[in-house]
């Protein structure tokens, strides 16, 4: 994250008067309400964050806050966020969305956003559904689930987007569920804070299209062992383990992008003459 | 100047090999150094898709005054070796007047050129070059050109020394020494009955060498874009090379994105943080972008895209010209979408141009397309300096915020102030999702027809003044016309009998959409009869003026698609029935 001067906002002043389009007992509410804690417990300046998301049930958030937001287009909020902070090192970027947005139409993006590890943080809130077009099987639903589209099941393996994540490169990597907002508030606090491309899955879920995921809050446990550095440790842990592991699985240490747009640089020599043969 | 076919004031003179054979470094070096003897001229590179071993051909045309087109038929066609030399067939025209030059080690003359009835001249360009250690035959080549065209050997060693240098001393040397085996063939008479020496020029040194492809990045720069986004595709990558170095020497930077949707909301971002932002692709990636595109007309986020046409549809011909993403850079996008396109006509506007677009973009917080070519985009050309304009490239901005604000206001104008992101009290969420005044997202018929209103509105009401288009004379038929097929028209104006060329006013267009009624009904006041003229398959600008613009009863039209490019000679034959009907 940006150095910016703390300043002392209670997480209500980074919401904003517009009311949610989610279902009630939705658990993008929680997620919200830990990102405004988070932002609180850094002391961001409202106006110094952007919340930049694409389009789902989920990308919705950026309205929901008191911050600058872009939300853009289905697949592209990683290069939309990608822009603003190249363009604005000195603010806080956070890119939000869902399983759909983040890992089937804008999977490429995820790839090379891990790969260029911007200092951004990216927040998939989870609920392996797609809700707003009322409810298709996504990149991370289970290949037996029924619906309308795919009836008795996708057939497909899901994605596994930690160890995707892991693999292409990202700097920091988390597993966090909305129905704990105190703990997902501190592991947004981390990755926030951590330098580079944080990424954060946030079991989110979807009470209309996923009834089941209600079972999610007893399934759900602490991750047994502490965060490590090691990027294959960290990939075999979560290739092995139930998916319900919670917390912050790796931290690395690698440079952020370095490149950014500095305002204070100026031309030093004249161009013009570069066209004289 | 003279040529060996007499006619016209320019040589034209084609070189040609197998690729990585040198014919590219050769003509432009022959370029630069006719730069450096004063001339004007233009090197059109024509390649095939293989990085080596392919065929490339380097298209030159020489003269005293700027040349922006290719001539009708190549005076000079010079041979390395034959190569693949048949798929040049349709680039390099030849008549019983032309020369052809070619080494009789290279086998025989294919019966295509033969057939032509061109004059045939034998050089051993490989034994001479094999005569020198480190020695070139297309060293030979050049030199043996220069000295056709009436260039100064001393030129020519500058030339050999400016692209030679980085290589060493025996490079320079060896090359040098070639290049003077190739004037002594002429000098010795060699040629000296096929060809008349040309006339000296006075020496400009102001001049510049440039494609236009640097020239758009150069009116980028000049416009105040500071970030680019983009993903390399041919024939526009020399813009994003020519801007990455100095993008960073200005402050700014280019990112290479993963894809061109990537590239178009990379850029959309940098802009939302305020930053004049530019990306730059053709046509396969212009229709990645489009969905981007609209997501900056409902945001209001400026943005420039230099679109440099190839031929298509799909993949298409890459490396080869045509005007055909008219349609899908006006009429492309989803929804109504307003939003500008512009059109570069040669490759000294592509400065021009593009720097406008930026501020276009930035004074209406709209996208802008800019349509240049592959012909333009990629031809070296030595042009006289280009002067910077001074757009004032201001964004309205909201700055002392109070309680009240609403980023999509409905101003008189239809431009809102924007804030910038740390702007305290300014905070919004730009949205493709249809809004209120206040940024909320709205589904009400009131609110989506006053931001469908204000849209339009800022940009049918903006004074774009003169540059809207070129207007040359006052003559009572017009000819229209947009991108780099206007200087193969103007020249083919000029060549027709005075009385006719007075009846002719040419009217190319730069800014294509939104269209401007009120100004072409002015410019084309006592217009009798009109002809439109474009490089595509289906009238597609002609079929927009339709719709667009009154136009008088008599409306005639001529287009083609690329890859061939439309010839003066063929224009100028056109143009003076259509005056005599």
């Amino acid at each position: 994250m940006s150095a910016q001067t703390p300043c002392k906002l209670k997480a209500s002043d980074y919401k904003s008067d517009t009311k949610p389009v989610w279902c009630p007992g939705c658990g993008d509410f929680h997620v919200l309400l830990s990102l405004s804690k988070a932002a609180a417990e850094i002391g961001l300046q409202p106006e110094k964050i952007a919340v930049i998301s694409g389009i789902g049930c989920s990308s919705r958030i950026p309205a929901y806050m008191n911050c600058y937001g872009f939300h853009g287009i289905h697949g592209r909020a990683l290069p939309l966020a990608t822009g603003v902070k190249v363009a604005r090192p000195d603010l806080t970027v956070i890119c939000a969305g869902g399983d759909g947005d983040g890992f089937s139409i804008g999977g490429n993006h995820l790839l090379h956003a891990c790969r260029r590890n911007i200092d951004i943080t990216y927040v998939v809130m989870d609920n392996e559904v797609y809700g707003m077009t009322k409810g298709q099987p996504s990149p991370t639903t289970a290949p037996d689930w029924d619906s309308k589209i795919a009836p008795g099941g996708i057939g497909i393996s899901p994605f596994y987007p930690l160890v995707i994540a892991l693999a292409s490169g990202a700097n920091f990597v988390a597993r966090a569920f909305s129905g704990d907002p105190n703990g997902t508030t501190q592991i947004l606090v981390d990755a926030i804070r951590h330098p580079g491309f944080s990424f954060v899955q946030i079991l989110s879920p979807c009470v209309t299209f996923r009834p089941d995921q209600r079972d999610w809050k007893k399934q759900v446990h602490a991750a047994p062992v502490k965060p490590t550095s090691d990027a294959s440790q960290a990939a075999r842990r979560v290739m092995t383990d139930d998916g319900f592991n919670i917390g912050v699985l790796y931290k690395g240490s690698r440079d952020p992008y370095q490149q950014h747009v500095g305002h204070d640089i100026r031309f030093d020599r004249d161009i013009d003459e570069e066209f004289l043969p | 100047m003279t040529n060996p076919t007499g006619n016209h004031d320019t040589i034209s003179i084609a070189l040609i090999g197998k690729g990585g054979g040198g014919v590219l470094t050769a003509g432009e070096m022959l370029l630069r150094a006719s730069a450096y003897f004063g001339r004007y001229g233009m090197m059109i590179p024509a390649v095939g898709p293989q990085i080596r071993g392919g065929e490339s051909a380097a298209l030159l045309r020489l003269g005293e005054s700027p040349v922006n087109c290719l001539d009708d038929t190549f005076d000079v066609l010079l041979a390395i070796d034959w190569q693949h030399a048949e798929r040049f067939r349709a680039d390099i025209p030849l008549d019983a007047d032309s020369l052809v030059i070619f080494d009789p080690a290279a086998g025989s003359v294919p019966d295509f050129i033969v057939g032509t009835g061109a004059r045939m001249h034998e050089l051993e360009m490989k034994a001479l070059g094999d005569t020198v250690t480190g020695g070139r035959p297309n060293m030979v080549a050049l030199g043996f050109a220069a000295a056709i065209a009436g260039i100064p050997e001393s030129a020519v060693l500058k030339a050999t020394e400016k692209k030679i240098g980085r290589k060493g001393r025996d490079a320079v040397d060896a090359s040098s020494e070639c290049v003077r085996l190739g004037y002594a063939q002429v000098a010795s008479g060699g040629a000296a009955a096929a060809i008349e020496p040309a006339a000296a020029a006075n020496t400009n040194s102001d001049r510049w060498l440039t494609s236009g492809n640097h020239a758009a990045g150069l009116g980028a720069l000049r416009g105040g874009i500071r970030f680019a986004a983009a993903y390399p595709i041919t024939p526009a990558t020399e813009v994003l090379e020519w801007l990455a170095p100095r993008l960073n020497d200005a402050g700014g930077t280019l990112v290479q994105a993963e894809d061109e949707l990537a590239s178009i909301n990379m850029a959309i971002g940098a802009s939302f943080g305020g930053i004049p932002s530019l990306t730059a692709t053709s046509g396969p990636g212009l229709s990645l972008m489009i969905e981007g595109l609209g997501l900056a007309v409902s945001a209001e986020v400026p943005l420039v895209v230099i679109n440099v046409m190839r031929c298509g549809p799909s993949t298409g011909i890459p490396t080869k010209p045509e005007q055909s993403d008219f349609n899908a850079a006006v009429y492309g996008l989803h929804g109504d979408a307003p939003h500008i396109v512009v059109a570069a006509n040669s490759v000294t506007d592509c400065v021009y141009t593009t720097q406008w677009a930026v501020h276009l973009a930035e004074a209406m917080q709209v996208p802008v397309i800019v349509l240049s070519d592959q012909f333009m985009g990629q031809a070296s050309a030595i042009v006289d300096p280009i002067p910077s304009i001074n757009f004032l490239s201001k964004r309205k901005l909201a700055e002392n915020i109070g309680a009240s604000f609403e980023r999509y206001a409905l101003t008189a104008d239809g431009i809102s102030p924007m804030p910038l992101p740390g702007t305290p009290g300014g905070q919004y969420t730009a949205d493709g999702l249809e809004h209120s005044t206040a940024a909320k997202p709205s589904g009400l018929a009131d609110d989506h027809l006053a931001q469908l209103d204000k849209r339009a509105r800022k940009i049918d009401a903006f004074d774009y003044g003169q540059h809207w288009a070129d207007i040359d004379g006052d003559g009572e038929f017009a000819v229209l016309t947009w991108g780099s097929t206007t200087s193969a028209v103007r020249e083919a104006i000029g060549r027709l009998p005075v009385d006719l060329a007075n009846k002719i006013r040419l009217v190319s267009l730069r800014l294509l959409s939104p269209a401007r009624p009120l100004q072409m009904a002015d410019a084309l006041n006592d217009v009798e009869r009109v002809m439109v003229i474009e490089q595509n398959h289906t009238g597609q600008l002609y079929r927009f003026l339709r719709a667009w613009y009154e136009l008088p009863a008599d409306v005639q039209t001529m287009y083609q698609p690329g890859p061939s490019l439309f010839r003066p000679g063929q224009l100028a034959s056109t143009l003076h029935d259509w005056c005599l009907q």
